[in-house]
């Protein structure tokens, strides 16, 4: 009893607006003569909610309408029944196995979704209209306390906190805070680094990776790398026709696995007139430039070979658009123009996708001169 | 020994005493039950976050018995054929074993995926609904900015467990993100090595993923969505303004039971919407996809509806590259970290923004109709229009290949209807929310029309004006607007047959007017006689 009578004098100490409410003292609760409805109204009223409106929905009970809606709920939860009846049996009892091709076994997830879901659903639907149809209709007041608390509590609140930076004194005692400090500040340190040093690798360690791909010849000990297709078979000039291009990788162990993401090359046979305007390109960039004891540059013949790995984020740059001799990338729709150097002439993409410098070797298969010699794929704040 | 007398009625009263007398819970548990909670269908679009979240937990505890987060390399050789005898991580075979030999797993995937979509929609619409009816005001702000860290763990916990299976799809948008991550300035590399363990992709980047995804994020969500719920109950729902609701107290119903089992109600129907579009539609069908290879992309490849506006502003952002001293500042920084920067950091401090402009220290725990604050209402379609361009641009390719317009005319249409939509948008949203406003005050001063034409002796036609209230001696109306909304027409007052509501169509039969005195409309009494006449004075 002590403690709801603290409650009572707390809501109604704390700025008491309702009209009839507040003043009243409490009722005896004890007072055998009270319905349960008034004990209920007593108790909000404790709790400083008023309910202002309280009356049945139907205020005869029994009546035809009133049935209607219990029946209505009735049919709903026995609807639910049913559905999780079948849901169970349909979960238990069909067989789901992927078989090719049209059966009943595709039929499997959309019947347990069907069933599932008309079983919550008329189980909810019963519910609400339990709540709106048939329970009393009923508005409630609840008060409500603007600002902060109470002037008193806020000041005592502050001696409190006062309080207790007085009983510590660390204002007063300065050799504790220093010794506290330097105490801390190492434990501090240790927070942070713990759980970041581990994970902290020196993107410019073994092997530069950001600036190597599977194409250098130092994973192929020291010889030129093959171009090859994905189940490593080399590739003849003969494989690629006029106007084709293929996905190539590096000729090494794994070398058209996810772990050489950085190394997948589009191998294109570029028919006489384009690979001549290409040729002729091709001395704009010092790197692709033909030179004295290369004079091909880059390319080999008609065959030319860019890194596929989008200069933008990094998607295989991969429609190749024969008729305007354009490669798109289809994740942000940067395109390059194969017959110059793969400059990007439209979308977001600011470098040209790099060379492979490509040659046959005496087996007639593709090799790789050398390694792609700037870094492929999307740019990063240390690369020049 | 006797048996002693089991008096089956007394029992729940017996062990409540018995709880009660160890936890001391009557007082507190009454206090909850007896809380008011307002009513309104705004108020539920938050609750539709809530569930799907519940829903996400569910399911996902689920597929975290099934899914095996490595990407070592291994074959499949599970029941769906096509993919049998391909190599591809553990992951990725693990999540077809998921869909395929797990019974009822495809539907448990489905169900996460499709929580997950509504999830952030949910979050999203609440946002909008809590901005624009000014519910982020004082005391509310601190509960604003709770949802909004929501709001930005809910989608990266969406990006991470999208790029878990390690299918074609969800490898290229880590790439992406990757990518990304090495265009931070001095030390994106660094990030990027940290993250991933080595060059992309690596072996460590999904384990690592997958502990973020079913450990930290999760935690920190329950954790703030508890904060978020303990808040609101504390200072109390915001309702709208209405007869006998003030600034002061919460008009509606008490939580226990009427509120309670809505809410209830409200999530099982929930889950059953989910589980429906679990059954019926397909989503992320990894089989189809295949599994993650550097080289194999496929043309119109989207990320989650959410993460669409991010690609959208890389499509969109023009090619410029800084260089400088040996050093690259690449574009993709632009769009990718600093604007999403902006987003994170300008809606959290918009309130403090706001209160200062308007110099408003006042508490608020009356709604505004969007159309009564045009300015604040203008800014947040203008910030729609912003991010509905970013959503479009981000599918372009996929509007150049459904209407056959050139890929480029679709990015140049983005950029400058990036520029231009949200002024336009502002502005035309202003002059809307002014002209709600004037009509609602000119209803309140010259009363609803009718529909009924009276000629006047002199020849002249005009309508009658059924005032909402008493009037001057103009024929004024004399009521002040009230922040809600003003009735315009006449079955909106009772004086004629309530409009008829459809089930498809809302079939406003056009009311009769009851006519046969003269073509006056409902005799209301002398009373209503006399406004009648007043409201015919020629003004
Ligand atoms: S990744 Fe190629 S355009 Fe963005």
């Amino acid at each position: 009893m002590s403690t709801i009578g603290s409650e009572r004098s707390h809501t109604a100490g704390a700025g008491d607006t309702a009209h009839h409410s507040g003043g009243q003292p409490d009722i005896d609760v004890h007072d055998p003569s009270l319905s349960r409805f008034e004990l209920v109204r007593e108790g909000a009223r404790r709790d400083g909610v008023e309910i202002v409106h309280y009356a049945p929905r139907f205020p005869i009970p029994g009546t035809k309408a009133e049935r209607r809606i219990e029946r209505t709920i009735a049919l709903l939860f026995l609807l639910t029944g049913v559905a999780g009846l079948a849901f169970v049996v349909i979960f238990v009892a069909m067989r789901f196995a992927y078989t090719p091709g049209t059966n009943s076994a595709k039929l499997f997830t959309p019947l347990l979704g069907v069933t599932f879901g008309v079983a919550l659903l008329t189980l909810g639907a019963g519910i609400i209209m339990w709540a709106k149809k048939l329970l009393p209709e009923e508005v409630a007041v609840e008060k409500r306390h603007l600002g902060g608390s109470p002037p008193d509590d806020k000041k005592i609140m502050g001696a409190q906190l006062g309080h207790i930076a007085e009983e510590t004194a660390i204002s007063r005692r300065p050799l504790l805070k220093g010794a506290l400090l330097l105490g801390l500040a190492p434990v501090g340190v240790a927070a942070v680094v713990l759980p970041i040093a581990p994970l902290i690798k020196d993107p410019h360690g073994r092997g530069d990776p950001l600036l190597h791909t599977g194409f250098d010849p130092e994973y192929n000990n020291g010889n030129p790398v093959r171009l090859v297709r994905e189940d490593g078979t080399g590739i003849r000039p003969d494989d690629v026709s006029a106007g084709g291009q293929m996905t190539v990788y590096p000729g090494i162990p794994h070398g058209a696995t996810n772990f050489w993401a950085d190394s997948p090359t589009l191998l294109i046979h570029l028919r006489e007139a384009d690979a001549a305007v290409a040729r002729s390109n091709l001395a704009r960039i010092p790197l692709n430039a033909p030179t004295p004891d290369n004079p091909d540059g880059g390319m080999w013949q008609n065959f030319i070979a860019y890194s596929k790995i989008c200069t933008h984020l990094g998607c295989p740059a991969s429609l190749y658009e024969q008729q305007t001799n354009r490669l798109l990338c289809p994740c942000h729709q940067s395109q390059f123009l194969i017959t110059d150097n793969a400059k990007p002439i439209f979308g977001p993409a600011t470098r040209r996708l790099p060379m492979l410098p490509i040659t046959v070797d005496d087996d007639g298969f593709f090799v790789a001169r050398s390694d792609y010699q700037v870094p492929i794929g999307p740019a990063f704040w240390e690369r020049s | 020994m006797r048996k002693r007398k089991f008096d089956l009625n007394a029992l729940p009263a017996a062990a409540g005493n018995e709880i009660d007398d160890r936890l001391h819970a009557a007082t507190p548990l009454r206090k909850l039950m007896n809380k008011v909670f307002p009513d309104h269908w705004s108020f539920l679009l938050g609750e539709v976050a809530l569930w799907s979240f519940v829903i996400l937990l569910l399911t996902g505890t689920f597929l975290t018995l099934f899914f095996d987060p490595s990407m070592e390399e291994t074959v499949y050789n599970g029941s769906y054929t096509p993919l049998r005898g391909v190599s591809m991580s553990r992951a990725f075979a693990s999540s077809l074993d998921i869909s395929f030999d797990v019974r009822g797993g495809l539907f448990m995937r489905q169900m996460h995926h499709w929580a997950a979509l509504l999830f952030v929609a949910g979050i999203i619409v609440h946002m909008f609904r809590t901005f624009f009816t000014g519910a982020f005001r004082k005391p509310r702000e601190l509960n604003w900015i709770v949802g909004l860290l929501l709001f930005w763990i809910a989608i990266f916990e969406g990006l991470f467990g999208y790029s878990l299976p390690d299918d074609a799809l969800s490898g290229t948008g880590l790439r992406i993100m990757n990518a990304i991550v090495l265009s931070i300035p001095v030390i994106g590399s660094w990030i990027a090595f940290a993250g991933f363990g080595s060059e992309f992709p690596g072996t460590e980047i999904i384990p690592r993923f997958y502990t973020l995804h079913i450990l930290l994020l999760p935690a920190l969500l329950v954790g703030l969505v508890t904060v978020h719920l303990v808040l609101l109950l504390l200072q109390k729902h915001a309702q709208w303004p209405g007869p006998g609701r003030t600034n002061y107290n919460v008009v509606g119903e008490r939580m226990v039971p009427r509120y309670a089992s809505k809410m209830g109600a409200f999530f099982l129907i929930n889950f059953a919407v989910i589980a429906i579009m679990s059954g019926l539609f397909q989503i992320n069908p990894i089989w189809i996809f295949g599994p993650y290879k550097a080289a194999v992309v496929s043309a119109g490849s989207q990320p989650d509806w959410y993460v669409m506006f991010l690609d959208g502003s890389a499509r969109l952002f023009p090619a410029w590259e800084i260089r400088a001293f040996g050093y690259t500042l690449p574009p993709i920084f632009w769009p990718a970290v600093v604007l999403p920067g902006i987003l994170t950091v300008l809606p959290m401090i918009y309130p403090f923004i706001e209160a200062r402009r308007l110099k408003d220290r006042r508490v608020h725990n009356l709604l505004q109709r969007p159309r009564d604050v045009p300015n604040r209402t203008a800014l947040g379609v203008m910030a729609i229009a912003f991010y509905v361009v970013l959503v479009l641009s981000g599918g372009n390719d996929i509007i150049a290949d459904q209407f056959s317009i050139s890929l480029n005319a679709t990015t140049w249409a983005g950029r400058i209807g990036l520029l231009l939509g949200p002024p336009i948008a502002y502005w035309v949203t202003y002059r809307i929310c002014l002209g709600l406003q004037q009509h609602d005050r000119e209803v309140l001063v010259h009363g609803v029309e009718t529909g009924i034409i009276r000629r006047l002796p002199d020849g002249r036609f005009m309508e009658v004006h059924q005032p909402l209230g008493p009037t001057d001696e103009h024929g004024h109306g004399q009521l002040e607007y009230a922040g809600w909304a003003v009735p315009k027409k006449m079955n909106r007052l009772g004086a004629l047959v309530p409009t008829v509501k459809g089930f498809f169509f809302p079939v406003e039969r056009p009311s009769r007017t009851p006519i046969g005195n003269g073509g006056r409309p409902v005799s209301t009494g002398p009373q209503g006689q006399r406004e009648l006449e007043e409201a015919e004075r020629p003004r």
